[in-house]
């Protein structure tokens, strides 16, 4: 079954935990070719919303939909369509950066070839044997990266993904992120860093305590607006 | 596709477990430790408690298994690897039975080490119908690793996980722990009781079978906050 879409909705979402409220009633869309950009202080719910979208989070209230159609209703062939770049790097560190995109790539029945490319991509053709553990940060981020995106997701869900990254290699996830949407890939990526966001993110959605505040097309002066909207940035 | 996910997860275990061999050492080590001080407590002057072997082995596996799935789960909780194999568009349910027979498999290499121990320490017949010990040893790992799995995923997330598996855990593997020692029983018996130990080993099978049902029924909407 193929679930592919060209649009992702909220509807009215709401996420309890327990007593906490981490997403209220919250309605949000992106279509193929957006960079959304989910910004907000600490706490205001952007993580939710990524987990919300990778379906790994369920709704207490609300429908999130793929298309037309309920991540229930498209079920495991929707998650080949979604690439998620979280927090934490879901790498396995004692495998080596092969062995780890060759183990994603065997899941996500990926040809054998994109993993030597994704290597490249990732700048780590000269480690490619090396364990993860041995890895800086930013050479980890990378290698994040290309495991999330190597089976051409739709919908790239990108949690801080500049976390770790020298100048040169934040451009060049920049201009990767611009790719995919350019390509037809919806990108939606929570950052707290409004300088990097600025200029690759096309719209803005602005959270605070769970709730959206503002979506709007992102323009110049994005920390102004921030500021005014959110509070101090 | 369903087994092909099942045995990349295995195949993905066992290369790490290769490159580390931390889980194997250390629940081998913990169930051999295990067996050498009970053989210092109930043997006596060379004379062991009877039907203690049967008690002992068992207890070794479920401690030795107890640790193996702490580690293995924790493996997965270090950089949410468990949440990258929930988002693959696989059966959750397929991943699930990769990690569980990954704990089945770990749970076998300790018996093969530690059937022999017993048996030579606590001077059982253990050996005496190997086919049926054989039938037992799977039957029982396997309910064990069906319901350890299941608890072992479920906790990853949660802080007190330490704490909550063995509590949940032993309850709910005391009827297979029964059967298990029971049916060893019955093989160290002089004549072998084969007859009950079939009984032993087709009632841990029903058990398995009741446990394997229930966890692929429950393991997708437990993983999912």
């Amino acid at each position: 079954m193929t679930a592919d879409f060209d649009a992702v909705t909220l509807l009215e979402v709401s996420r309890h935990f327990g007593r906490r409220r981490a997403v209220s009633r919250l309605s949000l869309s992106a279509r193929a070719g957006d960079i959304v950009g989910l910004l907000g202080p600490n706490g205001a719910g952007k993580s939710t919303v990524i987990g919300l979208l990778a379906t790994l989070v369920t709704p207490t209230s609300g429908e999130v939909r793929f298309g037309g159609a309920s991540a229930r209703a498209l079920g495991a062939a929707l998650r080949r369509r979604l690439g998620l770049l979280a927090h934490e790097l879901h790498l396995y560190p004692e495998l080596s950066a092969r062995q780890n995109l060759t183990f994603f790539g065997e899941l996500y029945s990926v040809p054998a070839g994109r993993i030597e490319a994704a290597l490249t991509r990732a700048g780590l053709d000269e480690r490619a044997g090396d364990d993860v553990s041995g890895f800086s940060r930013g050479m980890r981020q990378r290698l994040a990266l290309e495991r999330a995106l190597l089976h051409d997701p739709r919908l790239v869900l990108l949690d801080e993904p500049f976390t770790g990254l020298d100048d040169r290699a934040v451009s060049i996830v920049a201009d990767r992120v611009r790719e995919l949407a350019a390509n037809g890939a919806i990108v939606v990526l929570a950052t707290h860093d409004l300088d990097l966001a600025e200029g690759l993110i096309t719209r803005v959605a602005l959270l605070r305590d769970g709730r959206l505040i503002a979506e709007e097309p992102a323009t110049t002066g994005l920390r102004a607006r921030y500021r005014t909207v959110v509070g101090s940035a | 596709m369903f087994l092909k996910t099942a045995l990349l997860v295995l195949r993905k275990d066992f290369a790490i477990e290769v490159k580390s061999r931390e889980i194997l050492y250390t629940t081998l080590l913990f169930a051999l430790s295990c067996v050498l001080v009970f053989s210092i407590a109930f043997v006596k002057e060379g004379e062991p408690l009877e039907d203690a072997a049967a008690g002992i082995l068992w207890i070794a596996i479920e401690f030795a298994g107890t640790l193996a799935l702490g580690r293995t789960f924790e493996r997965e909780r270090y950089g949410e690897t468990l949440r990258a194999l929930l988002l693959a568009p696989a059966s959750r349910a397929a991943i699930y039975v990769g990690k569980m027979l990954g704990i089945v498999v770990l749970l076998v290499i300790c018996e093969l080490l530690l059937v022999p121990l017993v048996a030579l320490l606590f001077r059982s017949r253990l050996f005496a119908a190997p086919a049926l010990l054989v039938g037992l040893l799977l039957a029982g790992t396997l309910g064990f690793a069906v319901v350890g799995s299941l608890f072992a995923a479920m906790l990853v997330r949660a802080r007190t996980r330490d704490v909550m598996l063995p509590i949940l855990l032993y309850p709910m593997t005391v009827p297979l722990m029964i059967a298990g020692v029971r049916g060893t029983v019955a093989l160290t018996q002089s004549p072998v009781d084969q007859t009950s130990a079939v009984m032993w080993i087709v009632l841990l099978l029903c058990m398995d079978t009741v446990f394997l049902v229930l966890a692929l029924w429950t393991f997708e909407p437990l993983m999912t906050e």
